[in-house]
């Protein structure tokens, strides 16, 4: 199977989102046609529905390993998830007024806490190191009575590093603290046994595995004090209020559950695709590194700095080809300043403005990993001559001093 | 993705003039290396006529950085350095058939390139007056060190008030809470707590007892009115025109940078207001283009 057909270029931008597998649309068309019934319906029409809901929730379960299929809530999306999930140990825990979170969460967390801030909650930002790890010395440090939840993500977005979540979820429990992780990244891409850990909630999006946009999943433990975010219908045991978005959730459970057929291909053949990409990369461009920590993360991703030129400007040139990757420059983003997962790294501003990542799937091809590696350094090359720190063969010399423009 | 224009895409797949230009005379380093943007332009200039006969960019930065880059340097080519220095950033983006409101600081940046290269051409220092904050109103590309100097330097209080000023929220107005914000943070600094003012009552004032008037005279009335606004309007390279008078109806078709402007329905309410007070009598003022197809002139 690929991506690459003829049009559609090679797509290795599936962080971002993925190619709803084919198998998942057949499994939904259906939820559009002639199984249109409302699931809350006495009625036939409805009660088949309320079965293919079920087997959903089922399938999720399966892959997330939970002890319960009722302890899986659908949700609109990641980002709905990690709202709920943060407002309700908020919400039921009126006398807890912190929060710990990383300086490194999606903007799902990260935005939603600095609005907490505002509201007079207390936020603490755990740090990375250069390689985007954290130092549990500090995070047992801030473990208190005072924090109301522990916010954490499983995997980095841009770099695919892993936190060591089941570990702080343990430390957490053992203070009594809540515990949640944003697991969009890793759901479908890491065997999880949520029932051997004690990760209180965890939230997934159905378009990072191969099931279409529109869907999540908040994973809420058996027993843990709960506060709905939508109230005004007992859907999902009352816990996320409103009409099922029945074809999305079934096709979820589809995706689910060929995530799972499909996670030692993600951790052997995926993982191959990957590093092959990296070392011919990285072999064939002087000054560009891998960020990140290579030796615990995501499969999938691989996240290159390539020095002393711009990301957007890379994406376009690698666009002109048919090849989707991103990057964490600001430009991308609209933002004034490069990734906040870079910065926060300590990469300089002209590396990490040329950061690019590039995710890969289970629907990707080595040919397409060759032609890649290809397409990359001419590119690069193209742009570095346009640079005012490139010379004739390499960086200027000592180029922050050799160019160092007003307003810098 | 961006929109840019195929002028901005060509331009960056292709730029004229990448490099250093070879016995350059005047060198500018403009940018910001934490924003991502930098460019050095260098100019060959003749010391007899003051002419650029060549210029040269290199530049860091994204697609639209690039592309206003290369503009930059086609446009200057072959003029004076004072008709050089006439190059306002809005010529270079329309060089370009236009840049998106967030990549409007690629066309500014060139334009303060060139002011620097002809600073170090003739000597002197060139000091940038550049801080650039986050964009914050995306319809007007407002960021928000505009909207703080404006709000300090002229005691603004309102989210009206900094639309009148700077033009940011005068658009979709999904901006409006980060303005409230920047005016609570701007206000403490004075001391002062910001208060969102509860929505204006539409100021439509029914006289009691109008005055009737012919057609002829309520539309000399009605043009009256219009030339109190045109001042304001000629500020803005815009106009109105009145185009007809249909009982309560006013049609009129904003003109020059009037039209097709996003405030435009904004300052179609400033018109029904002021026609209001002029006529003494409740007027609906509309686009001629929402005129019934019939009376439209040969219609």
């Amino acid at each position: 199977m690929t991506t690459d057909t003829g049009t559609q270029g090679i797509y290795f931008d599936n962080n971002a989102t993925t190619m709803v597998a084919p198998e998942v649309v057949e499994a939904m068309l259906p939820f559009f046609t002639e199984q249109f019934g409302n699931p809350s319906s006495m009625h036939l029409f409805g009660n088949k529905v309320g079965f293919a809901i079920k087997q959903a929730r089922q399938q999720v379960q399966a892959l997330l390993g939970a002890e319960h299929d009722s302890e899986i809530v659908f949700t609109s999306c990641g980002t709905e998830s990690d709202s709920t999930a943060i407002l309700s140990a908020l919400k039921a825990q009126p006398d807890r007024k912190e929060i710990i979170t990383t300086v490194v969460e999606h903007p799902a967390v990260l935005a939603l806490c600095e609005h907490l801030e505002k509201e007079g909650y207390k936020v603490h930002y755990l740090e990375v190191d250069d390689k985007g790890r954290l130092d549990l010395d500090v995070y047992r440090s801030l473990l208190s009575n005072q924090v109301a939840i522990v916010s954490v993500m499983w995997a980095n977005n841009e770099t695919g590093t892993l936190f060591p979540v089941l570990e702080m979820a343990e430390m957490a429990k053992a203070v009594g603290v809540l515990f949640h992780t944003d697991a969009v990244q890793a759901v479908g891409k890491l065997p999880i046994d949520l029932k051997r850990s004690s990760i209180d909630m965890l939230s997934l999006s159905g378009h990072k595995l191969h099931a279409p946009k529109g869907v999540g999943v908040l994973y809420l433990r058996r027993n843990t004090r709960f506060r709905p975010l939508l109230r005004g219908g007992h859907q999902e045991r009352g816990r996320r209020a409103g009409t099922e978005n029945t074809a999305a959730i079934v096709a979820l459970g589809k995706a689910c559950e060929m995530a799972m057929e499909h996670m030692d291909h993600e951790q052997t053949v995926v993982r191959t695709l990957r590093d092959r990409l990296e070392e011919g990369i990285i072999a064939a461009v002087p000054h560009s590194f891998v960020t990140g920590d290579p030796s615990n993360r995501l499969p999938n991703t691989a996240n290159i700095a390539f020095e002393y030129i711009e990301g957007e400007a890379i994406l376009l040139l690698l666009n002109k080809l048919g090849i989707a990757a991103s990057s964490g420059s600001a430009c991308t983003s609209g933002s004034l300043e490069p990734s906040h997962v870079m910065r926060a790294m300590g990469i300089p501003y002209t590396a990490a403005h040329g950061t690019t990542r590039f995710s890969l799937s289970r629907y990707n091809t080595m040919a397409e990993v060759e032609r890649v590696i290809e397409a990359v350094p001419p590119i690069v090359a193209q742009l570095r001559k346009l640079s005012p720190y490139w010379g004739e063969n390499g960086p200027v010399e000592e180029p922050e001093k050799a160019f160092a423009p007003a307003y810098a | 993705m961006w929109e840019y224009s195929e002028k901005v895409q060509e331009h960056f797949f292709s730029p004229r003039n990448a490099g250093a230009v070879d016995e350059a005379n005047a060198v500018g380093d403009v940018g910001s290396l934490s924003c991502g943007d930098a460019l050095r332009l260098s100019l060959k200039v003749d010391p007899e006529t003051e002419t650029i006969l060549d210029a040269g960019f290199q530049t860091f930065g994204c697609g639209s950085a690039i592309a206003s880059s290369s503009a930059l340097t086609e446009i200057i080519k072959g003029k004076t350095l004072d008709e050089a220095l006439k190059v306002t950033n809005q010529d270079i983006a329309d060089y370009l058939d236009g840049l998106p409101p967030e990549k409007m600081h690629c066309s500014v940046m060139g334009r303060e390139a060139l002011q620097a290269a002809v600073a170090n051409y003739r000597g002197e220092e060139w000091k940038d007056d550049h801080e650039e904050g986050a964009l914050v109103c995306k319809c007007f590309a407002v960021d928000s060190v505009l909207i703080e100097d404006t709000i300090r330097n002229n005691k603004l209080s309102t989210v009206e008030e900094v639309a009148n000023y700077t033009k940011a929220g005068g658009g979709c107005s999904a901006c409006h809470e980060a303005v409230e914000e920047i005016l609570t943070k701007v206000m403490a600094e004075a001391g002062q707590t910001f208060q969102p003012a509860p929505p204006a009552p539409v100021a439509v004032a029914v006289p009691t007892a109008p005055i009737k008037m012919t057609n002829v005279q309520r539309i000399r009335k009605i043009e009256e009115a219009l030339d109190t606004i045109r001042p304001n309007l000629h500020r803005d390279h815009g106009d109105v025109e009145l185009i007809d008078v249909d009982g309560k109806n006013v049609y009129v078709k904003m003109t020059g940078a009037c039209a097709g402007c996003q405030m435009a329905a904004v300052t179609l309410e400033g018109i029904q207001e002021c026609i209001i007070n002029a006529l003494g009598e409740f007027v609906r003022v509309m686009p001629a283009e929402l005129m019934p197809i019939a009376q439209r002139a040969g219609g």
